[in-house]
């Protein structure tokens, strides 16, 4: 290896990228402005293996204020308001620190929401690990879920939502998914730009120091066993800081004493300083003497590259910069001076007079190589999909094997999960975790905002295109279950390594089926985050393009929850019920494999099934409703009785299999209950919308769990299948 | 009279709004937030001091804030029989402050915890309890990783003789057994007065369940109970 090539793969550069750069440059450029490019160039800050098909995402739609490329997308919700979200990972730090790593997932996340001026008003965690008999499975998930809760808890920001499934593909890669949406003006949105020349450059909040180098190129490499040595590339969070930041930063942002601003995340100073630039298409420089450091010594690439939390930087004019320092100095925050916006474009570092680097902005931001890279079908593929699901049926003992799937990591209660995070702070929680949904009512109005995060990652690992496309119609009908319209989407895509034809196959197709449902749903993505490279030991996890979907309903009071309310309701299966066994997770439960055909999606009728629920709440037609999804009818139906502690009778019939219709999982499905007295009005919505359903029977008010099914009957008692559910998490995660 | 209330905001406070927001919902009257480096609020009526994480709670909760310049301000008005309440880290700022006995310690099983619980109310003839009955069962929700009441023998004792413990975490009959203190509290005790009866400190949030709309109202009373003292004229 020459010296270099050794300095260009330093820095996680290719060949032909460094060839770019110097003929871009018109120079070699100097070991800090390589720095500058490696992580600009990163898949983590530069999105080069992803941008191509991330291009195919509908971003347009008449309530969408800002789409993809600010620090979080923002929707209009009517009454002059308006909701900033996105979603981010952040999974590499919490494989090797799974407390700090997940802590600052969070931190991060915030950040970006009220960078955009928005108050955080709820966070969402969407979570995967490996098999959570496994010692360290087990430390990773308390971790994580106590960094989740410690960071969160103490800004006083409710996490209110979210989803967590266990596969062995996330065994050596966990996966933290962190999402929040906050809520603003609609005419005072900020964005991350760096106009007018001559403007200041501040940097707020913490100092400056070791921690968290190169996390940005940490995040674009594949996991071994040998990276206990990646400790220091993890951040490390401090939330009583950041809740400071955040008061300051809303209360200068509320006097109007800035003209951009942007979280200081990956890559640090350098990301946010250069992406200010870059999208203003001005310049700007950075002085490295003026940044306030925690320690005397630092080198210029790691004051520029470190990821030191809780920092955020600003573009203000000068005369408002002794009122910013004001506001700080009341918070006891530093507020430093450290640079100007400039009109040649060039992005500089100096100390003093001294020019240490000078790159055209653009070069970082607009000039990564954009990689469409080679896709293959992998062999397993169709090899799989054409497996004859045949376990359930042959099975039998069904009441057996609910009771079995509700003790399930995948299946069973998640309260030992939430119960660790303050969901309720902030007044706003009126459908708490749990259901299928969370609500939040939205002071100063009567709408209200519904929010979900989902994906089975075992349909899209055996159907990429149709399984993220599920994923999207799931976390769609998750909030018009509660009543609900979904409105618009973030993600978190989530692969492994894309150098790999057939995991950038699993990407395309997954990219192709997100576009297609967000467009069919008219749930336009307005931002979101690539994570590749998750892998272990050269073992990729399961494809997981994760939605996080934003809801809203016009009245509060109509909203719907998922439990039964009252004995002698009827209880109405919507949807069709298909013989769909494929990629269930009673075929999962009953012989460890992910196999068969991923249940059939009708996006229209998707679409007509959220349109019928948001009305039928409108109409005040529904006692409740619940998606039905993972594990199939009477899984769902199980979820209904246990809160209130009510049974149900139930008898009909069909043309499916028993087990089919039990435990398979067919898409678009909702079980409702109502009063008799309403059946009429809701059938006759239900036929304008031109959905089938059945009326299965009544929720009855002692411990019966009886569901009748042609020939075959399924028996058991709430109370135990509900000590089964609401026992196991505990249990599992218990060290 | 017009009732004025004072919810003290410390840094990394953060049910300080929320305790104006459901003061506002129950009482109709406003409350005004208060910056921790004051040092004179002698014209309010009553003192929140509201849930969070002051000043991180890093070192050990409300080991900081005590020594913050509002705090002398609060024990002198303590001293002369102003209502103050204490929610939350408010109960754990006032326990460091030593305007309440005892402290609050981890709870049992190590982990945060955030859930509705039941309270019994023991004793109702108190400036803060008298809108409940004796015996009742109240739900409101805990929020905490420290609230495992914990003090001496001879406070303890104290706190029996004088009828000072308010709340008891409890089963849905009523019955207090040691199994229904989620934080692992001695005596189950959610929360307690000072021998005047003017210092109430709870580790329990009625602010957050105070409106039906959130699921419950339980809380309510609690404020309103406050609001009649302050109307009766007993506090001043």
């Amino acid at each position: 290896m020459t010296s270099t090539e050794a300095l260009f793969r330093e820095h996680g550069l290719t060949e032909h990228e460094y060839d770019l750069i110097v003929e871009m440059m018109g120079r070699t450029p100097n070991y800090l402005e390589l720095s500058l490019f490696g992580v600009m160039w990163s898949e983590h800050c530069g999105y080069k293996n992803s941008k191509a098909h991330l291009k195919k995402f509908p971003t347009k739609g008449p309530h969408v204020l800002q789409g993809p490329g600010e620090n979080a997308g923002v929707i209009d919700i009517g009454d002059g308001l308006a909701v900033a979200f996105k979603m981010e990972s952040h999974n590499h730090p919490s494989a090797i620190e799974p407390y700090q790593g997940a802590a600052t997932g969070v931190g991060g996340i915030i950040r970006d929401i009220f960078a955009m001026g928005a108050r955080p008003i709820a966070s969402l965690d969407s979570l995967r690990f490996g098999d959570i008999n496994d010692a360290r499975v087990k430390r990773l998930l308390n971790g994580v879920v106590e960094g989740i809760g410690g960071y969160g808890n103490c800004m006083g920001i409710p996490t209110v939502a979210g989803d967590l499934y266990f596969h062995p593909s996330f065994q050596g890669n966990p996966l933290v998914n962190a999402m929040c949406v906050g809520l603003l003006r609609s005419d005072a949105i900020y964005r991350g730009q760096a106009t007018g020349a001559e403007n200041i450059v501040m940097l707020v909040g913490a100092r400056t120091g070791r921690d968290g180098l190169k996390g940005a190129s940490f995040a674009s490499e594949e996991l071994s066993d040998k990276d206990h040595d990646k400790r220091p590339n993890v951040q490390v969070g401090d939330p009583f800081m950041e809740k400071l930041l955040m008061e300051a930063t809303l209360e200068i942002l509320k006097e109007g004493l800035v003209v951009g601003l942007q979280d200081l995340g990956a890559a640090g100073l350098t990301s946010s300083s250069a992406e200010m630039a870059g999208r203003a298409g001005s310049g700007l420089y950075i002085d490295l003497d003026r940044v306030p450091l925690r320690e005397e010594g630092l080198l210029d690439w790691e004051i520029m590259l470190s990821e030191s939390q809780e920092r955020m930087l600003l573009v203000v004019q000068p005369s408002k910069a002794q009122a910013i320092e004001k506001i700080f100095d009341k918070w006891d925050l530093l507020a430093e001076p450290i640079g100007k916006v400039t009109e040649d474009g060039l992005f500089a570092i100096k100390r003093g007079d001294k020019v240490l680097a000078a790159v055209p902005a653009k070069f970082l931001t607009d000039q990564v190589p954009i990689y469409n890279r080679e896709q293959k079908e992998p062999s397993y593929h169709q090899r799989l999909k054409q497996v004859e699901p045949t376990a359930v049926k042959q099975y039998k003992d069904y009441s057996g094997l609910l009771k079995r799937l509700l003790s399930s990591p995948n299946l069973c209660s998640r309260h030992w999960v939430y119960d660790q995070y303050d969901h309720m702070v902030g007044l706003n929680t009126v459908v708490r975790p749990g259901g299928d949904a969370a609500l939040l009512r939205i002071p100063g109005s009567r709408k209200g905002l519904a929010m979900s995060s989902d994906c089975n990652s075992r349909y899209v690992y055996l159907d990429p295109h149709l399984g993220a496309a599920i994923a999207v119609a799931e976390a769609a009908l998750n909030v018009a279950v509660v009543g609900a319209k979904p409105l618009a989407l973030t993600n978190c895509l989530n692969f492994g390594n894309p150098e790999n034809p057939e995991i950038y196959w699993q990407f395309v197709k997954a990219t192709d089926g997100l576009a297609q449902a967000a467009s069919a749903l008219e749930t336009p993505v307005t931002g979101g985050n690539v994570s590749f490279y998750n892998e272990y030991d050269g073992r990729a996890i399961y494809p997981t393009p994760t939605i996080g979907m934003i809801g809203l309903i016009e009245e509060l009071s109509d909203h719907l929850t998922c439990h039964f309310k009252e004995p002698d309701h009827l209880v109405v299966l919507v949807g069709e019920t298909k013989e769909e066994l494929g990629a269930s997770e009673a075929h999962h439960l009953l012989t460890g494999r992910d196999e068969g055909p991923v249940p059939t999606l009708d996006l229209a009728a998707a679409k007509r099934l959220n349109e019928f629920l948001v009305q039928a709440a409108q109409k005040r037609l529904l006692a409740s409703a619940h998606d039905c999804a993972d594990g199939g009818l009477s899984v769902a139906l199980a979820e209904c009785c246990f809160p209130l502690g009510l049974g149900v009778e139930l008898e009909f019939s069909g043309d499916v299999s028993a087990a089919a219709t039990f435990f398979g999982e067919s898409q678009s499905r909702v079980v409702v209950s109502l009063a008799p007295d309403r059946l009429n009005d809701a059938v006759s919505l239900l036929a304008s919308k031109d959905l089938p359903y059945a009326v299965l029977g009544r929720v009855c008010g002692d411990d019966k769990f009886i569901i009748k099914y042609n020939s075959e009957t399924l028996n058991a008692s709430v109370s135990e299948l509900r000590l089964a559910w609401s026992a196991a998490l505990p249990k599992a995660t218990a060290i | 009279m017009s009732v004025k209330c004072a919810v003290i905001v410390f840094p990394g406070s953060n049910c300080d709004q929320d305790n104006v927001r459901s003061w506002r919902a129950v009482t109709g009257l406003a409350a005004e937030l208060v910056w921790h480096k004051e040092r004179s609020i002698d014209n309010y009526d009553l003192i929140i001091i509201p849930g969070g994480f002051s000043f991180g709670d890093y070192l050990r909760t409300g080991a900081i804030a005590r020594f913050s310049p509002i705090m002398s301000e609060v024990a002198r008005l303590a001293g002369q029989g102003r209502l103050v309440l204490g929610i939350c880290n408010g109960f754990q700022i006032l326990t460091e402050a030593r305007l309440l006995p005892g402290a609050l310690i981890r709870n049992r099983n190590l982990k945060y915890l955030c859930r509705d619980v039941l309270l019994r109310v023991e004793n109702n003839n108190t400036a803060f309890t008298s809108d409940y009955r004796n015996g009742q069962v109240i739900r409101i929700p805990i929020s905490h990783g420290e609230g495992g009441y914990s003090a001496g023998p001879r406070d303890l004792q104290a706190l029996l003789d004088d009828d000072r413990v308010l709340l008891r975490y409890c089963a849905a009959d009523g019955s207090v057994s040691p199994d229904d203190a989620p934080n692992g509290s001695m005596l189950n005790i959610a929360g307690i007065i000072n021998k005047k009866g003017n210092v109430f400190g709870l580790m329990p949030h009625p602010e957050r369940l105070a409106e039906e709309e959130l699921g419950g109202a339980d809380g309510r009373a609690m404020f309103t109970s406050i609001l009649k003292t302050l109307i009766g004229g007993s506090a001043r």
